[in-house]
């Protein structure tokens, strides 16, 4: 079986500037989404109390909230989680009260009013323990971001470093984006999530720069946009089998992953299209924009020495 | 060409063989088991224990499915749940006469079920986190402000016991913060002082300010008297820890420390968790007093065990029975003791506690037993508002100097007991819960099938996708994941990482990534095929070719692997160590591991028309 079969090579740089204009306005959409509606973080970052509460039937998420506000609880959040018979309640954090009488406190209250509500889960994170955890992953992002700039740099030339992370940082933008569109939850697990794919896409921004530098080499004739060009088309197929074959897993985990893994797989999800499009569609145009030439990927040298192997 | 040496044939069969077997134990599944263990450190778990606890069980009709016993512990296998309730309770019963004050721990537990050799190879199951097996987590902040605090308050009673000691008039001392303020109304005393403090309190750094006839020396501790201050009251405080957990009964504990001020308590499987917040939130104190021996006649004793407690006394129970009377009059705390360590009399060779205590605590000691010889003290541990007399020796002598030896009717074993009591009694310092997370069994036992059931359907889905897109490619590439996923969980088993939620999400995600490799692989041979090379040379450009750029994103991703690693904490950790470990194992299996059954299914055929990997005749 064979999905794509093209004979010829796309003219994917004749149509750089709309994908670029496509590329800017999501990327600006998406920062907008963040300046206004900001990410809706979970209680890891902000510090507060989830209590995760099983029931034997369908809970009654509006007579919770009636009966928690009338035990003097306030700012709390209710909500279903996984089923409608589990709820998640969050609490957030109060000066000099210990996540220990809190629990209880609550536990108490739902038992008394309904005697199936089972505590499932607690969470309880300081406000210490959440500016460090949103410190440390502003942190591991940055670190990851300079780390991949440096590689791609040492193994390639710096404007495939520079192209790839812009590329791929939009990524990063568009999942938050999205994040903070539908207000979903932002966890450790989906920053993890995040990460992983700033990791994953970088391959195809790899795969792209290795076939140039290939090409470079072996089309002696060709023009910097006819080399692109060829790059991309012989590597599409490969792209979207990989991209596929990934998504297959996480739809898996979209599907089968309950709650749990909800938000880290659609985090995942997301990743993963626009993986695709921004690595290849956006990575590609600021490369040649960047200016690449010929002597930035073929040493004079070390070329003799290839050819003779190929 | 497409041959490889003999070698490289017997590793990969020797690390899939390695990777089958250590996988193996993971579907044993694991059995309820009792463990038990010793509560004090002065208790053994032997062959006696072994022997009572099976006569126990025979009573009852229990048939265990399997004892073991070792260095620390004794493991009871048991065939099902119900059965473990019971067992604990029968074995609670015989090996803990007096449940107040138990001898031994025993926990329920969980034993892997895998037959003895693979135990014997170091073949466990994976270590699975306390979100999937259920329990309690705690992150605990020590307050060393008010460590620092606690020991500033009796170093400033030795700066005091000092400057009298040598007659220097000063002007009061007082704590200001962490530092200690020492106030003198003539430049002499000050530089006598300096001199004085410098010699006897090295730890001290010394300032000196003010003017006319208000000056002063500011001090502070040294750095590294500091560093050594937080690390004791770390150390203080997961001793404690430890000993509390103790009484919880808990089969598997973690209290680790993290950080400089910070410590981790893990307890798996725990769910009172409200007794387990309560027990380690309490704070003990040791006090010392004296007995009311006028009052302590027959008749007095009796009268106080029916509740007649004479005016000023409290009534106790010493350890070994006896009834006491204890005055509420506090002589000393046990912020004033510094240290306690077991030991033996010089003269009688008898057992014995040495206790250190403050300059203060040495002076308010030598004035008490002037007072007092021939008479009887108590010290106490208070926990919660009650009291246990630890000990109540007779006052031989007066005592100066702030050493203080409690000997007479001690066993080794039981002054070993005191000393640690002593020590770790009570916290140093404060702790504060700055985490938690409580896990229920049932909602662990769900993670674990829902992680389960989304790896093997997208694990299923991906091999069919691959096997119908490459043929027989796709099957070697599916077999390469299949080994990929043996390694990955060899590697965790052996390793005993903790496997968590995310972890298992990674292992699913690692997969769907590491077939990147192989479709790179199979595209490139494919396309050298349309472009008129032979099958044979396809083969191995296409391995060729296709090699330094898997390599270079599997760098990518471990850099951002490793960020997480270092820069994670808690379920991003247990993410990072899988995602790391399964970069590694797939650039092993998707070239290495499929370049093999590639070369036995092809290398040996000289005249090799085509090769199935899909149609590719198009041109």
């Amino acid at each position: 079986m064979e999905f794509f079969k093209i004979r010829r090579d796309i003219p994917f740089m004749r149509h750089a500037l709309v994908f670029n204009i496509i590329s800017a306005l999501t990327f600006l959409i998406a920062v907008a989404l963040l300046a206004v509606k900001g990410l809706h973080f979970s209680i890891e970052f902000t510090g507060g109390t989830v209590i995760e509460v099983n029931y034997d039937h369908a809970a009654d998420v509006d007579g919770i909230r009636k009966t928690l506000e009338q035990n003097g609880y306030t700012d709390f959040s209710v909500q279903n989680f996984g089923s409608s018979r589990d709820i998640l309640v969050r609490l957030p954090l109060k000066e000099g009260q210990s996540s220990a009488a809190l629990s209880e406190s609550v536990m108490k209250v739902l038992s008394a009013k309904d005697a199936s509500a089972k505590q499932q889960r607690v969470e309880f994170v300081g406000p210490q323990v959440g500016r460090e955890l949103a410190e440390n992953g502003a942190l591991a992002l940055l670190i990851t971001s300079l780390g991949i700039v440096l590689y791609l740099a040492m193994r390639f030339e710096w404007k495939f470093g520079v192209a790839a992370l812009i590329a791929n940082l939009h990524d990063v933008v568009i999942i938050l984006g999205f994040f903070a569109l539908f207000q979903w939850e932002f966890s450790l697990p989906v920053l993890a999530a995040v990460l992983a794919v700033l990791g994953y896409s970088v391959n195809e921004s790899v795969v792209v720069a290795d076939r140039i530098r290939e090409n470079f080499r072996k089309m002696r004739k060709a023009g910097v946009t006819e080399i692109i060009d060829n790059a991309i088309t012989r590597t599409m197929s490969r792209t979207i089998i990989t991209h596929g074959s990934t998504q297959l897993m996480v739809t898996a985990m979209l599907i089968f992953g309950g709650a749990a893994l909800h938000y880290f797989a659609l985090a995942l999800t997301i990743g993963i299209l626009f993986g695709i499009y921004s690595s290849v569609l956006v990575m590609a145009p600021l490369v040649r924009w960047l200016g690449v030439k010929r002597e930035d990927l073929v040493k004079p040298v070390k070329d003799r020495k290839e050819e003779a192997v190929v | 060409m497409n041959r490889y040496p003999i070698w490289v044939y017997i590793t990969v069969a020797v690390a899939v063989l390695l990777g089958a077997l250590y996988t193996l134990p993971n579907f044993f599944g694991e059995a309820p088991a009792v463990q038990v263990s010793s509560a004090r450190a002065t208790i053994k778990v032997d062959n006696g224990v072994l022997s009572r606890v099976e006569n126990a069980m025979k009573d009852k009709q229990i048939a265990p499915t399997g004892v073991y016993l070792d260095l620390t512990s004794l493991r009871i296998r048991l065939a099902d749940t119900d059965t473990q309730l019971k067992a604990k309770d029968v074995i609670s019963a015989a090996l803990n006469p007096d449940p107040q004050n138990p001898s031994y721990t025993v926990a329920l537990n969980l034993l892997s079920s895998s037959p003895a050799w693979l135990n014997a190879i170091r073949a466990l199951p994976m270590y699975l986190g306390l979100d999937l097996r259920g329990g309690v987590h705690f992150l605990l902040q020590v307050d060393m402000k008010a460590a620092l605090a606690k020991r500033m308050d009796s170093i400033a009673g030795d700066v005091r016991t000092s400057l009298r000691d040598k007659s220097i008039r000063h002007n009061g001392i007082s704590r200001e913060g962490s530092n200690i303020a020492i106030r003198f109304r003539d430049a002499d005393a000050q530089d006598r002082a300096r001199k004085v403090i410098v010699e006897f309190l090295p730890d001290l750094a010394l300032t000196d300010t003010g003017a006319g006839d208000d000056l002063r020396i500011v001090a502070s501790m040294r750095p590294e008297a500091l560093k050594r201050t937080q690390e004791f009251a770390l150390r203080q405080n997961i001793q404690t820890l430890h000993n509390r957990i103790n009484e919880l009964g808990v089969a598997e504990p973690i209290i680790q420390q993290q950080g400089a001020d910070r410590v981790v308590v893990q307890l798996p499987g725990v769910q009172d968790t409200a007794k387990a917040k309560e027990i380690l939130g309490r704070t003990a104190t040791l006090e010392i007093r004296l007995l009311d021996e006028d009052n302590m006649n027959a008749a007095a004793l009796m009268a106080a065990q029916a509740g007649q407690v004479p005016f000023g006394d409290e009534f106790y129970v010493e350890r070994n029975g006896q009834p006491l009377l204890v005055k509420k009059q506090v002589v000393l705390t046990g912020d004033r003791l510094t240290d306690a360590q077991p030991g033996f009399d010089n003269q009688t060779q008898e057992a014995a506690v040495h206790l250190t205590l403050d300059a203060t605590g040495a002076r308010i000691f030598k004035d008490v037993t002037r007072e007092n010889v021939g008479k009887r003290m108590a010290i106490l541990l208070i926990e919660k508002g009650k009291g246990e007399v630890i000990t109540a020796p007779v006052i031989r002598t007066e005592i100066g100097g702030g050493r203080v030896q409690i000997s007479g009717r001690m066993t080794t074993v039981e002054a070993n007991d005191t000393a640690l009591l002593l020590r770790a009694g009570s916290l140093a310092a404060p702790m504060d819960i700055i985490e938690e997370r409580t896990v229920g069994p049932s909602l662990g036992a769900d993670n674990i099938r829902k992680g389960f059931e989304s790896t093997v359907y997208g694990f299923t889905a991906l091999s069919l996708f691959i096997i119908v897109y490459y043929t027989l490619f796709g099957v070697i590439s599916a077999l390469a994941l299949v080994a990929n996923l043996l390694f990955l969980i060899a590697l965790l088993s052996l390793l005993q990482a903790t496997l968590t939620l995310p972890g298992i999400a990674a292992i699913a995600l690692t997969l769907g990534m590491a077939i990147d490799a192989n479709v790179l692989i199979n595209e490139r041979i494919r396309e050298e095929l349309r472009n008129g090379i032979s099958p044979q040379a396809a083969i191995a450009a296409g391995y060729e070719r296709a090699f330094g750029t898997i390599l270079d994103s599997n760098v990518t991703t471990m850099i951002a692997g490793l960020a997480l690693l270092i820069f994670g904490s808690g379920p991003v950790r247990g993410f990072a160590v899988v995602h790391c470990l399964g970069i590694l194992t797939s650039i092993f299996s998707s070239v290495v591991v499929s370049r093999s059954i590639v070369n036995l299914v092809y290398g040996s055929r000289r005249k090799l028309e085509r090769i199935a990997i899909g149609n590719t005749s198009w041109k």
